[in-house]
């Protein structure tokens, strides 16, 4: 099955009956793409209003529809709506202007005394009081979920936090634990395994079954950390 | 009188499923839901149900459930031979249970899962707006124990129309999937390998996904050393980790995943792939070939 490719190096991948894979260069144009397909979804109107799920990944967003009829349909959507985002790259993260809709971003307050901090400033090459600095200096925008439920990456931060995982990754570590790990931070909705450098902790509670959505980190949200205890 | 089914024995595993939560993919929470959706829908028509209630899906029979109240209820699925009060029922055939009376189920002949639904549904709490028990993030109603009392809903209007439907059992011996293609197919060294190799089913198969063994599919010298990016996956798709070994995703599968998802089962087939057991031979089909 051949792929098509668009100028803009945006790619619809075939995925089954029923959903189709968008490829596009980097984790905040995809960012930017399911923010335009979640409007597009909200307005209503055939083919959006038949579609159900918008995935965000790493560099893709998949779009899932209810009916193989749709499928027709959605992938000159998805190609117009391509067009009509121009892809606004520049627009998110700490690189540029914002789009107006953007709300004020999420304020996450952290406690930096992490058991890794020491190391990620190693790894850093900067002291930990930088690596806090560098770490609330920057505002994030939640890119993508995956790994466990209400666990969002998020991107666009200070590009000098690049760390790899950690190479033992613990049995278990504690919700609220705030960490870093490749270009991305992210914070532990709930207990679980985990193999990202721990920085810092919050006591906001990101994940809750019996709130709707459960997540408080969803895609295409933005957040700031602030500083409110550590490094030690 | 409080109508609720009274759990005596549950088999392998019995699980409340519906048909699943949809929306939560961006937060991380994948649909879950029955399974074999065909043969889970099928009971609730049979009962006269508004689609969408919660039933029990057994694995492998064993469940022995007794009724409080007096219920109405269908298995479907796998056909594992129903008994009520010692006697046989018939499959896929509603059956009246007077209070008091068990229900036992025994293994099926063929095929991994049966539907137990009861007019008036499961009613124990939904979360996220589904009663599905997601058994990979944990999400939803735990597991059925031994002497749990479950309670079931207020039948809606109306009721059986049918006495039983003639449905033909899951397949016994080798099962065919057609597949569609994925978005990473580019990944694989010779696609033809998917097609041209019997699979069969393993033992670690369970509602994540069906895994298949067989001479390990080799990834292509452009991507020998590739690490694919996260990315969302879909029900029925046909993934290939780094063992080479193929999964095929059920309803509790992950939301993203790292590996090429190089085909997708179509929809229709999924609830068969559901139904195939450990050591079952499977082969693969493309609806059309590719490229």
């Amino acid at each position: 099955m051949p792929s098509e490719t668009e100028p803009g190096l945006v790619r619809v991948l075939p995925c089954g009956e029923r959903a189709l894979l968008v490829e596009v260069a980097d984790t905040l144009t995809a960012v930017a793409l399911a923010r335009q397909f979640d409007h597009l979804r909200a307005a209503g109107g055939p083919p959006w209003s038949d579609v159900h799920d918008v995935v965000t990944g790493e560099r893709t967003v998949l779009v899932i529809a209810w009916r193989l009829t749709t499928m027709t349909e959605l992938r000159p959507a998805i190609f117009e709506s391509v067009s009509a985002a121009r892809l606004p790259v520049r627009e998110l993260g700490t690189g540029g202007g914002q789009t107006p809709e953007i709300v004020a971003p999420l304020e996450i307050p952290v406690v930096y005394d992490g058991p890794d901090l020491l190391d990620v400033a190693a790894l850093t090459g900067l002291s930990p009081a930088q690596v806090v600095d560098a770490h609330t200096g920057a505002e994030w925008d939640v890119g993508f979920t995956g790994f466990a439920p209400g666990f969002a990456y998020l991107v666009g931060g200070d590009p000098r936090l690049v760390v790899p995982r950690r190479a033992e990754p613990r049995p278990r570590v504690a919700a609220g634990s705030v960490a870093l790990a490749g270009p991305y931070s992210g914070i532990y909705p709930t207990d679980s395994p985990g193999g990202w450098q721990l920085i810092g902790r919050t006591e906001v509670t990101l994940w809750d079954l019996h709130r709707d959505p459960p997540a408080v980190l969803r895609p295409g949200m933005r957040v700031r950390f602030r500083n409110v205890g550590g490094p030690p | 009188m409080i109508r609720a089914l009274e759990v005596v024995a549950t088999g392998p595993l019995a699980l409340v499923e519906d048909l699943g939560r949809l929306g939560y993919a961006a937060v991380g929470v994948g649909r879950s839901g029955a399974a074999d959706r065909a043969a889970y829908l099928l009971a609730g028509r049979l009962l006269g149900e508004p689609v969408g209630r919660a039933a029990v899906e057994v694995t492998l029979g064993g469940l022995v459930v007794r009724a409080r109240g007096s219920l109405t209820v269908v298995v479907t699925g796998a056909a594992a031979p129903a008994t009520v009060d010692g006697r046989p029922v018939g499959h896929a055939a509603p059956v009246h249970l007077p209070d008091g009376a068990v229900l036992a189920l025994g293994m099926p002949p063929t095929g991994l899962r049966s539907y137990l639904a009861v007019r008036g549904g499961i009613d124990l709490d939904p979360v996220l707006g589904s009663r599905s028990s997601d058994t990979l993030s944990g999400i939803g109603p735990a597991p059925l124990r031994v002497g749990q009392v479950v309670p079931v809903g207020e039948p809606g209007a109306g009721g059986p129309t049918m006495d039983v439907a003639p449905v033909a059992a899951p397949e016994g011996g080798r099962v065919e999937l057609t597949l569609l293609p994925g978005p990473r197919l580019d990944w694989l060294a010779d696609p033809r390998a998917l097609t041209a190799t019997p699979w069969t089913v393993s033992g670690s198969s369970d509602r994540v996904g069906m895994r298949l063994t067989g001479p390990a599919l080799s990834r292509g010298e452009r991507w020998a050393d590739a690490e694919l990016p996260s990315e969302g996956v879909v029900v029925g798709g046909v993934q290939v980790p780094a063992d080479g070994q193929p999964i095929v995703f059920l309803a509790d599968h992950p939301v993203t995943g790292g590996y090429p998802v190089v085909a997708v089962v179509r929809a229709a087939d999924v609830d068969r792939a559901a139904q195939c057991r450990p050591g079952q031979d499977v082969r693969l089909r493309w609806a059309v070939a590719p490229r």
